[in-house]
């Protein structure tokens, strides 16, 4: 199953492949702004609104949408950093909101996060080999062991222990940070590992390299990613799936190949027309995408991408969409009036 | 920025009260009974008893407090137990004395300060910022009660120009801004001037060259403008935080006096709280800690209330 | 799959206090005060051993000699004892009146802003509240109230100081792990399971201990000067211990027969706060380049 490395947990994987990792059920969170000494109503930034998806094992499953749209809120709901007002996850078959204690720490060892900051991530003060031998000591393994995987993870991940163990990150690039952060979470053994804009802050070519690494890990050790990005292209070349989020809702939501050729949704098109077009003889002149940006402190009623979609009706005004199918395919599903008409009750089920 | 307002002045209440409630309770940490201070040791019973009473001391201890916070309220902190005179009078006279040297003191600090730092920060690196750099140095480093006497030494018994103690001919009478008068003041108010000076220094300096070397002014020099009206933005530009340190150095002056008015016996509240320390002067103690520290806690909120004003940039929350 | 270096990367680095000490060597005026703190500290420490007299051996007859007199290099005081002994032992006191507080100070004002800072809500806010009454009053008499209600007497004094210099530790201390723990690694060592006191103690410390040893260092001269003058005020050490302070004190009556003597121990107070001081600032701008 694994390279050189033996297993230092034990995983029973529950229900088999055909049972989803991970299963997100209306996930909400609204962010309580300061009120002023004055000010008598209370305002919400809306980040995320009844979100609900799930990704299967051994799938990447990309997230992506502009600034602001509650991907990163979403990733640190479902990693637990922040508490959800409402809503459920089930991971592995098991509620998550009911763990505490010891559950809790199990949870934290299988599911992990790579954040877009690479030197935010890292402690200036721990040596590489400390911050990943960290992971596996609050777990329970001696220091020589969690002193020996993080050797072996930095030559995975393509760093010389001998030569990068006892750096400081602060001594590193962009791309090797990154690619520690990559060894880190693998310190765990992880089952699912969140990648929050990863690559974003990497050169090209550089990015290259780390989403070859990702991939290769994947199909090593039975990974599961969650993969968030602004950037279609790398989402594009990562994912199995891919779901599209406005102002903190899931506005559409299918496999990868469906979601470039054939978008359903407005928003998703615009995106995809946005991407600056190769083709000499297809220039891209006017911008997509029409009208303000979108606040989520006072988000519109009806419909959230209303106002900047050229097919909006009465009801978009009025009527929040629902997920539903997408010409009769149970995996593609988008949320707009214009599919089939009226929306349909969305059905309960993996997606 | 009302709300700053009204948040800041509310948040001093606690901070006065807390003020208050260890002015009260500090003169019971120290072991022994306070009535010694009022008794002598072999009164008899009966003796000891009224004054208990009379003092309030049978009373538990918050009631003690609360009795002692409702009097001073109206302007009631009882009598000095040594000279029988009202606590209030007393300080208030001593606080008079103390603010004349803190203000004199601290406007001499500032102004070297101002001087020095602004050298410091206009030649920087050069022998003159060396020159100042050493003078704040000196003046945060060295003990201050030593350098007064080191001052004594020489100005008073060496040369004989100044007096070496007290307020004034024939004791801590009346003052008058008279000649007399201030050759009383001057050595301790040349001691006291060294901390505001080297805090000024260093504050002054840090915040002309920050400013010189930022774009505006070098766009302003490239434009031609003269040196003086350059001077004059940086003043402006600079003014709050100065004023707002030097305010807040006449505070500190004022609580941080007692060593420099012992050694001068300056009758300030430095030297009144020396004074009922030594003699167990309870109500002259609790007295003089309550007003010197509400002084201070006025002086904070004045500050954080005016400097907005100023610079609205400095806009805490 | 390996990838290859452009550059050659330096060699390993020896650990981040060997740097700090090599950029400190660099800094002259840090290192004479380095050097000048070394002479008091040697001359405390060896005081018995080395020191011409007994510091209690009085003479009425040898009152009050000028310096440089027959076999008493810095004269006598007030009591015939001779000055030099009195100076090598008073460090001492000084020294240790001084350090002590900031060290205390350093060590309960780290744990509570810690604490405070990580726990962060309305714990936080309690504690930082009731500190600022603390912060209220001007240190030099916040540590003579205290040290006067609690009465003369050296562990007295230590009290005070200590109750002074703790809140601006705690300040300090509270500002820089709040602002840590915002940061992602925080966030990563939370996801890692970790209990709080494993984090605080592995990913917090480290980088908390830096900002508040550098402020502490400055605290040094200011304890010194404290702490000597609660004894100059009669406060802190007791007769007959020798003490620049106390000495400064028992001394002023003889500032008219004897003026460069009575000035002596303070001279001693003024170089040693002064050396601290340049040193604190050298140790300051040698970890800052280094950051």
């Amino acid at each position: 199953m694994m390279d050189a490395s033996p297993p230092l947990f034990k995983d029973i994987d529950k229900g088999g492949p055909a049972q989803p990792l991970l299963v997100v059920r209306g996930l909400r969170k609204h962010f309580l702004l300061k009120p002023g000494l004055f000010q008598k109503n209370k305002q919400y930034v809306h980040a995320v609104e009844d979100v609900s998806f799930s990704v299967a094992k051994g799938k990447t499953l990309g997230i992506v949408g502009e600034s602001g749209c509650g991907k990163s809120t979403t990733a640190k709901l479902i990693a637990r950093l922040i508490k959800p007002d409402h809503g459920s996850m089930i991971f592995d078959g098991e509620g998550v909101a009911e763990y505490g204690g010891l559950e809790l720490k199990e949870f934290r060892r299988k599911l992990q996060m790579v954040f877009q900051d690479s030197y935010a991530s890292l402690n200036p003060r721990l040596t590489i080999e400390q911050t990943i031998a960290f992971g596996p000591q609050v777990h329970g393994v001696s220091k020589d062991q969690a002193t020996n995987l993080a050797h072996t993870l930095l030559d995975r991940v393509g760093l010389k222990p001998a030569q990068y163990a006892n750096r400081y990150p602060h001594e590193l690039s962009g791309g090797q940070r990154q690619r520690v952060n990559i060894a880190r979470a693998l310190a765990f053994q992880p089952r699912l590992i969140i990648l929050d804009e990863a690559v974003a802050a990497l050169d090209k070519s550089v990015q290259a390299q780390v989403l070859n690494l990702l991939q290769e890990l994947k199909e090593e050790r039975e990974l599961t990613y969650l993969f968030i990005s602004h950037d279609l292209h790398v989402v594009q070349y990562l994912s199995d799936e891919v779901m599209v989020m406005y102002l903190g809702q899931v506005v559409e939501k299918g496999p990868v190949e469906r979601i470039f050729n054939t978008p359903a949704h407005p928003y998703t098109k615009a995106l995809l027309q946005a991407i600056p077009s190769m083709d000499p003889d297809h220039k891209t002149w006017v911008s997509p995408l029409s009208g303000d940006p979108p606040n989520p402190i006072n988000p519109p009623s009806g419909c959230r991408f209303r106002d900047r979609c050229d097919h909006a009706k009465a009801t978009c005004h009025t009527v929040s969409p629902a997920l539903s199918k997408v010409e009769g395919l149970s995996d593609h599903v988008v949320a707009c009036h214009m599919n089939d008409g009226f929306s349909q009750p969305h059905l309960e089920g993996p997606l | 920025m009302l709300g700053y307002f009204l948040r800041r002045i509310l948040y001093a209440i606690p901070i006065a009260l807390g003020v208050t409630v260890i002015s009260f309770v500090l003169v019971y940490l120290a072991p022994g009974d306070p009535l010694n201070a009022i008794a002598p040791a072999d009164a008899p019973a009966e003796v000891i008893e009224a004054l208990k009473s009379a003092y309030g001391l049978d009373r538990p201890l918050v009631a003690q407090y609360g009795l002692w916070l409702l009097r001073a309220l109206q302007g009631d902190l009882g009598s000095s137990i040594a000279s029988g005179r009202p606590v209030s009078a007393e300080v208030f006279s001593a606080i008079a004395n103390t603010l004349r040297l803190a203000c004199v003191a601290s406007f001499l600090g500032v102004f070297m300060g101002c001087l020095l730092g602004g050298i410091a920060g206009y030649n920087k690196a050069s022998w003159l910022d060396r020159l100042a750099t050493t003078c704040s140095v000196i003046g945060v480093s060295v003990p201050h009660y030593w350098l007064g006497l080191v001052l004594t030494i020489v100005f008073s018994i060496t040369l004989g120009w100044f007096p070496a103690m007290g307020a004034g001919p024939g004791g801590s009478g009346e003052w008058s801004w008279d000649l007399e008068h201030l050759r009383f003041m001057t050595l301790p108010a040349l001691t006291l001037c060294v901390i505001p000076m080297g805090i000024i220094t260093r504050t002054v300096k840090a915040l002309v060259s920050d400013m010189l070397e930022q774009e505006f002014v070098v766009s302003l020099r490239a434009r031609g403008l003269s040196p003086f009206a350059i001077f004059k933005h940086i003043a402006k530009n600079t003014a709050p935080t100065v004023l707002a340190v030097a305010a807040l150095q006449v505070g500190y002056l004022m609580g941080g006096s007692i060593l420099v008015e012992t050694v001068f016996a300056w009758p300030g509240t430095g030297f009144l709280l020396n004074t009922a320390i030594f003699q167990r002067d309870i109500p002259l103690l609790q007295g003089t800690l309550l007003i010197l520290c509400m002084f201070f806690v006025v002086l904070n909120l004045l500050v954080d209330v005016v400097q907005p004003l100023l610079d609205p940039r400095m806009l805490r929350t | 799959m390996h990838i290859q270096n452009a550059s050659k990367l330096p060699p390993a680095n020896k650990g981040y206090w060997f740097t700090v000490f090599q950029q400190l060597k660099g800094e002259r005026i840090a290192m004479i005060s380095a050097g000048v703190v070394l002479l008091i500290v040697v001359a405390a420490l060896f005081a018995p051993w080395i020191a011409p007299a007994d510091p209690f051996k009085a003479s009425m007859l040898k009152r009050l000699l000028p310096i440089g007199s027959e076999g008493y290099l810095l004269g006598t005081d007030e009591l015939g004892r001779d000055m030099l002994t009195r100076l090598m032992y008073g460090a001492r006191l000084s020294l240790l009146m001084g350090v002590l507080p900031v060290f205390f100070a350093f060590v309960m004002g780290t744990s509570i802003g810690l604490f405070a800072g990580y726990v962060g809500g309305r714990t936080n806010m309690l504690i930082m509240r009731v500190l600022d009454i603390f912060y209220a009053f001007p240190s030099v008499l916040l540590a003579v109230a205290i040290s006067g209600a609690l009465g003369p007497g050296m562990s007295n004094s230590l009290i005070a100081l200590t109750l002074v210099f703790v809140p601006q530790v705690v300040r300090i201390a509270e500002s820089v792990t709040t602002q840590v723990r915002q940061l992602d690694y925080l966030e990563a060592a939370r996801m890692s399971g970790a209990g709080t006191f494993e984090i605080i103690r592995v990913q917090v410390l480290g980088n908390v201990l830096g900002p508040v040893f550098v402020y502490s260092t400055g605290l040094l001269s200011v304890s010194m000067i404290l702490a000597s003058g609660l004894s100059f005020l009669g406060l802190g050490v007791k007769p007959p211990e020798p003490e620049w302070g106390l000495m400064l004190n028992t001394l002023r009556s003889a500032i008219y027969k004897a003026p460069l003597t009575a000035a002596l121990p303070g001279a001693m107070i003024f170089i040693t706060s002064i050396s601290f001081n340049l040193l604190a600032d050298g140790i300051r701008s040698a970890m800052d380049i280094k950051k």
